[in-house]
């Protein structure tokens, strides 16, 4: 009995610390789609298509043409961040004054867009990168070094956003914008060129997301409902354009991910985290570090 | 009587009476899925059309499918009471969701997200209860011999044709009853703002909930029908985000603000469906989503209202008298 309740603390300790790993990725999610919206004040319902088009940019640089990663992943950074410059000038600026819904469901659309793409060019099946990390023992615990990699890489991602936000014009004009659109217009600020600015850093920090992903999940076209619904509700958990919330949210939400992995079926972590959301609302309506009223 | 009810009357007769006049067996099959989608369409924009866009019909259909089929192999249950249960899941699930949504004032881009993650979470269980669901690789409730009514399974399209010609009318019964409740002009002041029409003795969350419930009531009976009918589900055709956007689609594409909208929606949609079927082959697999997906955002940048409801507009004003300048 004691020698069985020794390795399950060592499988714990395990998972605890691969949520924390996971939680990394999810966060760099979180905080893209936190700044379209805190930003622009649309969402992006296709944002974990974006990170699939990012995977399977990875997959063709690296498996056909031959790309050492570390050459592919700033290209696919580049073209994803592209492809999100492109679904704001082609599909939300002439949505800009519409109703909110509108612009949110026609970024529903360019998910079925995407989708089929991905089906039609490149098929349904699933294909991986053919690039296998080490495992890194460490006493009795494996972890992966894909996973490290990841963790690394999207703090790395999320530290860059930050000195970009504060450090700079451009970053500085973004964060006013999100206090106050109509003002800033008037301050003689493009808003539209900042706009479109946002839109490729939200797109970049998919691509970055994907290159990470691409190391630990095999890519499909339907790779995005994996990711997609975990991320909107940690962004709604953490409340919607909250860059701290959606941070701390998705080290919630990836733990709850990894433990409930651990005693059940991946699926189940997440049924899991869903529940979690729903006692969350009643408890935190407005996000986890809003003011109650 | 008036003409508007006759003209009612003769063409619900002349729909009652086409299946013993044409009994072409495919064009029957696609008047029943047509039928069946309209209602589950007609559902989504009952509660659409207040401004409750919802992205977790996919949710509630699913749940309306499986429990069926799964109290009939499991336990032998008929659907006759199955169909209730499940509606009542589906139901109870959108209390769950809904009632914390419209009491803490989730309301835009939130209830959107949080009922999208609800169409994706009842993906996932489907999925990971794959020993009695089958999982992704769908599922078949088991078949009696020949048409049984206990069983509600049906051999001949003329019958099913007629199941949901009836279900149809009650979608358009039901939108109509509601057009002239209070209900509906308290949730149109809701839809406009929500604090002046709680100011107003409004029962907001109530109110909303209601819409929430029946229309979760109607997507199950829709989904629970689709399965009997087809006797074939998978996560992916009866529930999910794409189910979910595809309920949108057809809805926006139709018109919400109008009875038929949704109607119209399922004939283009169902109809494109066929076509590039038909078309391409089995090469089809994915063009008819990519097809969908550039016509929801034309359609939302170009044609908000649908076409019906443009349409609608468009004829409006050569009604108006004209004023004199």
């Amino acid at each position: 009995m004691q020698a069985f309740l020794d390795i399950f603390d060592v499988y714990l300790l395990e998972a605890v610390i691969n949520g924390i790993l996971l939680g990394g990725v999810l966060a760099l999610l979180a905080l893209g789609l936190n700044l379209i919206f805190g930003v622009i004040d649309v969402t992006w319902i296709c944002y974990a298509e974006l990170v699939m088009i990012g995977m399977y940019g990875m997959y063709f640089l690296v498996q056909a043409y031959g790309l050492p990663y570390w050459l592919a992943a700033p290209l696919t950074i580049l073209l994803v961040a592209a492809l999100g410059a492109a679904l704001h000038l082609i599909v939300i600026a002439p949505l800009l004054s519409a109703p909110p819904i509108n612009q949110l469901l026609a970024t529903g659309g360019v998910l079925f867009v995407l989708q089929s793409f991905a089906t039609v060019a490149f098929g349904i099946n699933f294909r991986n990168l053919g690039i296998r990390l080490p495992v890194l023992a460490f006493g009795e615990m494996n972890f992966s070094y894909a996973r490290l990699l990841s963790f690394g890489a999207a703090l790395f991602g999320m530290v860059a956003v930050y000195l970009f936000m504060t450090r700079t014009f451009t970053g500085t004009a973004i964060r006013a914008i999100s206090q106050d659109r109509h003002i800033m217009s008037l301050m003689g600020v493009d808003t539209r060129r900042l706009y479109l600015i946002t839109s490729a850093l939200g797109g970049a920090l998919a691509g970055l997301a994907a290159c990470l992903l691409v190391l630990q999940y095999d890519v499909h076209p339907f790779v995005g409902l994996t990711f997609g619904p975990i991320t909107f509700l940690i962004c709604v958990l953490g409340g919607l354009g909250n860059f701290i919330g959606g941070f701390i949210a998705a080290f919630i939400f990836a733990e709850i991910i990894s433990l409930g992995g651990l005693f059940s079926d991946l699926e189940w972590g997440y049924v899991l985290a869903f529940a979690f959301f729903i006692v969350m609302m009643f408890i935190r309506p407005a996000g986890l570090l809003a003011r109650r009223r | 009587m008036k003409p508007s009810h006759a003209v009612w009357i003769a063409a619900t007769a002349a729909a009652i009476a086409l299946p013993f006049v044409h009994r072409d067996p495919y064009h029957l099959h696609i008047l029943v899925l047509i039928l069946i989608w309209s209602f589950a369409y007609t559902s989504w924009s009952i509660m659409g059309r207040f401004g409750l866009v919802s992205l977790g019909h996919g949710g509630f259909m699913g749940v309306g499918a499986y429990v069926t089929a799964l109290l009939w192999n499991h336990l032998a249950v008929s659907p006759w009471i199955g169909i209730p249960l499940a509606m009542a899941a589906a139901g109870l699930l959108a209390v769950v969701v809904g009632y914390p949504c419209f009491r803490f004032r989730i309301t835009g881009h939130y209830f959107v997200l949080v009922t999208l993650a609800l169409s994706g979470i009842v993906l996932q269980v489907i999925t990971a209860t794959r020993d009695y669901t089958g999982g992704s690789l769908g599922y078949t409730p088991s078949r009696t011999k020949g048409s049984q009514l206990l069983a509600l399974q049906f051999d001949d399209k003329v019958t099913w044709y007629l199941i949901a010609l009836f279900i149809w009318l009650l979608g358009l019964l039901i939108w109509r009853v509601i057009d002239r409740s209070m209900s509906r002009h308290a949730m149109e002041a809701i839809s406009e703002d929500e604090d002046a029409a709680a100011a107003a003795g409004v029962n907001v969350t109530a109110e909303k909930l209601k819409i929430t419930v029946i229309s979760a009531l109607m997507t199950a009976l829709a989904g629970a029908l689709y399965c009997q009918y087809q006797m074939f589900i998978s996560p992916d055709t009866v529930s999910g985000i794409a189910v979910s956007l595809q309920m949108v689609f057809a809805a926006i594409v139709g018109g919400i603000y109008v009875s038929f909208g949704p109607t119209v929606g399922a004939v283009i949609t169902i109809l494109l469906a066929e076509t590039l079927r038909i078309g391409f082959g089995t090469n089809a697999v994915g063009w008819d989503n990519l097809v969908y997906g550039v016509l929801l955002v034309l359609f939302i940048i170009f044609l908000p209202k649908g076409i019906l409801g443009s349409l609608a507009e468009g004829l409006k004003p050569q009604r108006r008298p004209t004023l004199p300048s």
